[in-house]
């Protein structure tokens, strides 16, 4: 059994330790709003914060996330208040398919934390999630709607 | 901000079995169709609810390109109803076949979904305006023409008497449907040709959202699944002895003839031990196959003899020999993957009696005839329940060489073998790279031949390659004498994608050298090439003659007044008769593709002779008619990333006969990073010919890019992906 904190709830999770945390998110706690794209830490469609820092848990055990703080997509607004990268999604109609965009926009809150207010650089640096539909358009726009918001 | 801002049932109603239509004839009056909530069906495009909501059905597939959300648009104009109330639900494939196929064709793909659905969906939702008024008027003692309508709400003006959509949709649903049924002229449009937001965004931004990879059933258990390596190949063996141990290991099944599937209760347990399942497999002749002797058939094709005619005036060959100036060119196109970035998966529960599959699907009607061909079962015993697809791009079309062997047919064959248990299968992204439909390979030739003054007298265009519609589609070959004309996209002689030159002496032909890869339709699938293939080539051409890109195409281009428009409208925006900043490079392209009239111009600069930075592209779409310009925007600068994407990464490459790349490691698609700004001029210019929007602007920004970049460096790239020469997308 392996302990993990997730959005602020406790869950036990019975999987091997090897077990990437992404499964033990979305089979054993049920949680399917981070994706499965790649399974090798490519795409970032199952971004989560671990401890406030963004991690693909597609290539994270969850042994070793046990006893960290975990947010997931689920756990990203304050109760029924969203967050402001949610709403700057929402204002600017970012998502096409929308699969790949649980993964970006947990990056993306990750991004905003650490810099509040990041240049078109520091995106680029930091926001390296592959979108087949090709949303990076409104993503820039909507990250730097969000960081004035 | 409130989350549930809007419901959308699609999710809920997958899982719980649809809509669950029901039956009555009252007396004397036509049928009375109701929702699963017992709300009256109005028509079948349109329910209304008692508390005033609107329910728009919808067949057509929603995986990212806003078509709900247009069409939606489209159906409310007419009906005039509460843009704010309106619910999207998806009739399923069983349920058209009980009704006679009420809703038209599900299939979505060819950038039809608006385009050409768009004529009865309006006229769904006019007849319901009609017939609500009607209601009203009836209930009022007062003729029709005297009430007026807006945002559900029915006035009866002289009167002072309003009433609402919700409280006359019964008497509505009783009366008979109207044959009659005028349209609004587009210009008065409120709804649709607005950039409202899409209807589905905000279950896409907290994780509710449900794709086919997140569906939950009571009991259910989970496949990983893996099909013979090579294509056509099959299964010899396997040890299932070896694997049933592990935790979670439910059963180890064979599927079909060529596939293994283990069944856990986790997904991730399933997969694991499908990796350390022996199998053998008996690989067969194709094993043999490899990228090399696929190039070098196709390039024997190059001067064959035998060619089917795409396109063709005057004496092109003759024209050839005794031009004054004789130019040749060879380019490739690649194998490609859709890389969905949602894997290919599949949800079936069967019994003896029933199949029901949920799951993702570009053409519900198609993954129904796979669940019949699978399952065995008659029509109205199987059903499918289409959800929100994690993109599709044409890979999720189910076409009818897929029944046997494709996802939806594999869950079922999975699900058989355990009767009464559902079981959800998904491909690993390595599966789903291995076993694609994959974008065609194609090599093409080609031959211009100027006079003194440099003008084109002659074109021969000679396409080698492999035929989607062979492979998917056979008996509209058959019908074409072996043609396939969808191989000529953009260059044709006719129809949605002709040609838009007017070359005095032109043949346009294809020499169909078919593969064991498997090929599918791919956003835009041919005219990919067909614009890199044919724009590149009068960028040589045009250099050849001395003359300016542009006005070397204008003069071939008179016929073409609205191809000639988007290009004009691209050269001015970009600025094409000004020098460009220095350091920077320009090139154009455009094409007629899927009714619409499409081009673009770029800039780039070109770092160390290999690292290209594409600065803008500047792209015009004439579609005829645009239903949400915002949503027409978003899906241009989405094309360029998949086009160039395409163009600078992306090949499956065939060794021992079966596909190379595994994963994105080996299979790249474009960053933010790399997103160049894109400006997008939309100029619909009406008709009678509604034009598609998501696939044509894909193919422009290629042959584009190409052009500056021979300008930039003077070296002329005739093969796909880039990353083979060397260059860089930075």
């Amino acid at each position: 059994m392996i302990r993990l904190s997730i959005n602020g709830k406790i869950h036990q999770v019975d999987v091997d330790p090897n077990t990437p945390l992404l499964w033990a998110i979305r089979e054993q706690v049920g949680l399917t709003g981070t994706k499965y794209g790649c399974g090798i830490a490519q795409c970032g469609a199952c971004t989560v914060h671990i401890d406030g820092v963004a991690v693909r848990s597609c290539s994270f055990p969850a042994s070793a996330a046990a006893g960290k703080k975990i947010t997931t997509i689920e756990g990203l607004a304050q109760g029924n208040t969203l967050h402001k990268v949610q709403k700057a999604w929402i204002e600017h109609d970012v998502p096409q398919c929308g699969y790949c965009q649980s993964g970006m926009i947990m990056a993306v809150a990750a991004l905003l934390k650490d810099k509040p207010k990041p240049t078109d650089a520091d995106i680029d640096a930091a926001i390296t999630n592959i979108c087949r539909c090709g949303t990076f358009q409104q993503v820039r726009a909507a990250i730097h709607a969000a960081a004035k918001a | 901000m409130r989350m549930n801002r809007r419901s959308f049932i699609i999710g809920s109603a997958a899982v719980t079995g649809g809509l669950a239509l029901g039956f009555r004839l009252p007396f004397g009056g036509p049928a009375l169709v109701r929702a699963q909530d017992g709300s009256p069906e109005i028509t079948a495009w349109v329910v209304i609810r008692p508390d005033n909501a609107t329910v728009i059905r919808v067949v057509r597939a929603e995986m990212g390109q806003g078509t709900i959300t247009g069409l939606a648009q489209l159906v409310a104009e007419e009906l005039e109803c509460d843009w704010n109330r309106v619910i999207i639900e998806y009739p399923t494939p069983g349920q058209s076949v009980a009704r006679k196929r009420v809703w038209g064709e599900f299939s979505t793909g060819g950038s039809r979904g608006i385009r050409q659905s768009n004529e009865y969906v309006r006229k769904g939702g006019a007849a319901a305006r009609m017939m609500l008024v009607q209601a009203a008027a009836n209930q009022w003692g007062v003729a029709a023409s005297e009430c007026s309508v807006s945002n559900s709400v029915i006035t009866h003006k002289a009167s002072k008497r309003s009433t609402t959509y919700g409280k006359v949709a019964e008497a509505a649903a009783r009366l008979e449907q109207p044959k009659d049924v005028p349209l609004k002229d587009p210009k008065t449009w409120k709804i649709a040709g607005k950039p409202l937001k899409r209807l589905d965004t905000a279950m896409k931004v907290d994780g509710r959202m449900t794709y086919g990879c997140d569906l939950k059933l009571p009991g259910m258990l989970n496949a990983a699944v893996k099909d013979c390596p090579v294509f056509g190949g099959k299964v010899k063996s396997f040890d299932a002895a070896k694997v049933e141990g592990m935790k979670g290991v439910k059963k180890v099944v064979q599927v079909g003839d060529s596939a293994v599937a283990v069944v856990a209760e986790h997904w991730w347990q399933a997969k694991t031990a499908l990796e350390a399942l022996p199998i053998v497999w008996d690989e067969g002749e194709n094993a043999k196959v490899s990228s090399a002797s696929i190039a070098e058939m196709l390039k024997a094709g190059l001067d064959a003899e035998q060619a089917f005619v795409g396109n063709q005036n005057g004496d092109a060959k003759g024209a050839l020999a005794g031009a004054a100036k004789r130019i040749e060119a060879v380019y490739a196109y690649p194998f490609q993957n859709h890389a969905c970035m949602e894997p290919m998966n599949a949800t079936a529960r069967y019994t003896p009696e029933r199949c029901d599959v949920w799951g993702p699907t570009q053409n519900g009607e198609g993954a129904f005839a796979a669940v019949l061909a699978a399952s065995s079962l008659p029509a109205d015993k199987v059903d499918v329940h289409n959800v929100m697809l994690g993109g599709g791009f044409g890979r999720r079309g189910t076409y009818p060489n897929d029944y046997v062997n494709d996802y939806v047919a594999q869950a079922v064959l999975i699900a058989k073998q355990m009767p009464g248990t559902p079981v959800k299968m998904i491909w690993s992204r390595e599966e789903d790279m291995a076993h694609g439909r994959y974008h065609p390979v194609m090599q093409c030739k080609l031959v211009g031949g100027l006079d003194a003054s440099g003008n084109l007298t002659a074109l021969h265009m000679r396409l080698s390659g492999q035929s989607i519609l062979a492979a998917v589609r056979p008996e509209v070959v058959a019908a074409q004498k072996g043609r396939d004309p969808l191989s000529f996209q953009g260059v044709f002689e006719s129809g949605e994608h002709s040609f838009s030159y007017t070359v005095p002496n032109l043949l346009i032909d294809h020499a169909m050298r078919n593969t064991h890869v498997p090929p599918g339709f791919w956003r835009g699938v041919n005219i990919n090439q067909n614009a890199i293939f044919i724009e590149c080539f009068m960028d040589e051409l045009a250099e050849a003659a001395g003359q300016d890109a542009l006005e070397f195409r204008r003069k071939l281009m008179a016929n073409h007044p609205r191809n000639l428009g988007v290009l004009n409208a691209v050269a001015e925006k970009i600025g094409w008769s000004k020098p460009a900043p220095r350091g920077v490079y320009r090139g154009l392209a455009h094409l007629h593709c899927f009714d619409s009239f499409v081009a673009a111009a770029c800039e780039i600069s070109v770092k160390d002779g290999n690292k290209i930075k594409v600065h803008r592209i500047v792209a015009a779409t004439d579609p005829g008619y645009a239903v949400n310009p915002a949503q027409i925007e978003r899906q241009v600068a989405g094309s360029f990333v998949y086009g160039l994407s395409a163009l600078f990464f992306q090949e499956c490459t065939v060794k021992d006969g079966r596909i190379e790349q595994q994963n994105f490691h080996q299979y790249n698609s474009m960053r933010i990073a790399q997103m160049p700004r894109v400006e997008t001029i939309l100029m619909p210019t009406g008709g009678p010919i509604w034009g598609g929007i998501g696939e044509p602007t894909i193919c422009v920004a290629a042959p584009a890019v190409l052009n500056a970049f021979y300008r930039a460096t003077g070296k002329r790239i005739r093969s796909v992906p880039l990353k083979n020469h060397g260059i860089e997308l930075v």
